[in-house]
């Protein structure tokens, strides 16, 4: 069983490594790109049996940084 | 007066905070990450700079679960004093031990200099020696050094004097220029800067010495 964690910055919280992809994207000639956000996503092969519940703490407790980052868990 | 000072793989700060601990007058022990306990007495702990698991995940995010960290949060739950440069600053705030969090610097780059400091609070052991408003130099080096919390918490740190250090010009984002943080109980600090780069007549800058010296009298004192 997977599941995949997504894992952005919060809305608000500038992200100067997504900043500088639109600038990069910009000076390639491609117009347009109103936003760039860069996050992560995180794969977990995980035993038959595991609850969203669990990978929510798992999330919690390590994954993601609630201060600063939120994220999304597919099953 | 006993200090420990914690090692993980990729800490390279460790030895130069051991130093400047000794130097100030503290019996210092190096503690590996995989302790579960710290070595008993222990006054003060410093949680080093340097690239900790890494900087896997995220910056600190390892080394504040690792089996020393429960130990550290037990230090500071008991009063005891943390200082923790850059790295150590990181991992704190991941340990949920401070506020905020240490983004990537808003220029993208990696900063390596030398940058003013201005002493903003000075009821703490690590801040008396200097006078309030005092500008000293202190080095940098980080690539997430970029300060941030919600506008609840900034509030918070600036009116209950918990800003130790701001930058005078700042060099990566941070928010309000802050450079250090201090717990509700002043013993513990968390800051980019580094004053045990600081701290010795050969390093050619001495302004990191007094917050060491101002630890072991506080500490001399109790």
């Amino acid at each position: 069983m997977k599941a995949q964690v997504t894992v952005m910055l919060k809305d608000g919280v500038l992200d100067p490594q997504g900043e500088a992809v639109r600038h990069a994207l910009g000076a390639l000639g491609f117009s347009g790109v109103e936003g760039v956000r860069q996050g992560k996503l995180i794969e977990l092969d995980l035993a038959p049996g595991t609850t969203e519940d669990q990978v929510r703490s798992m999330c919690e407790g390590l994954l993601a940084n609630t201060v600063i980052e939120s994220y999304r868990i597919e099953m | 007066m006993k200090a420990a000072v914690l090692v993980f793989p990729g800490s390279n700060c460790d030895r130069d905070l051991a130093v400047a601990f000794r130097a100030a007058g503290f019996q210092t022990e190096m503690v590996w990450h995989k302790e579960t306990a710290l070595p008993p007495g222990t006054d003060l702990v410093g949680v080093p700079g340097g690239f900790s698991y890494g900087d896997y995940l995220r910056c600190g995010a390892i080394a504040a679960r690792s089996p020393v960290a429960a130990a550290l949060r037990n230090h500071g739950d008991r009063g005891g004093y943390v200082f923790a440069p850059c790295n150590g600053f990181q991992i704190l705030t991941e340990a949920g031990m401070l506020p905020g969090a240490l983004l990537r610097n808003a220029g993208l780059k990696y900063i390596c200099k030398t940058v003013g400091l201005r002493v903003e609070d000075t009821e703490s052991a690590f801040t008396q020696p200097y006078e309030k408003g005092q500008v000293i130099d202190i080095p940098i080096a980080h690539h997430e050094g970029n300060y941030t919390a919600d506008a609840e918490t900034i509030a918070r740190l600036n009116g209950e004097g918990r800003v130790a250090f701001r930058y005078v010009n700042t060099p990566n984002g941070a928010t309000d220029d802050i450079a250090g943080v201090l717990s509700s109980n002043k013993r513990v600090l968390g800051m980019m800067p580094h004053p045990e780069r600081a701290s010795d007549p050969a390093h050619g800058n001495t302004d990191g010495a007094a917050l060491f010296a101002g630890l072991a009298q506080a500490l001399v004192a109790v």
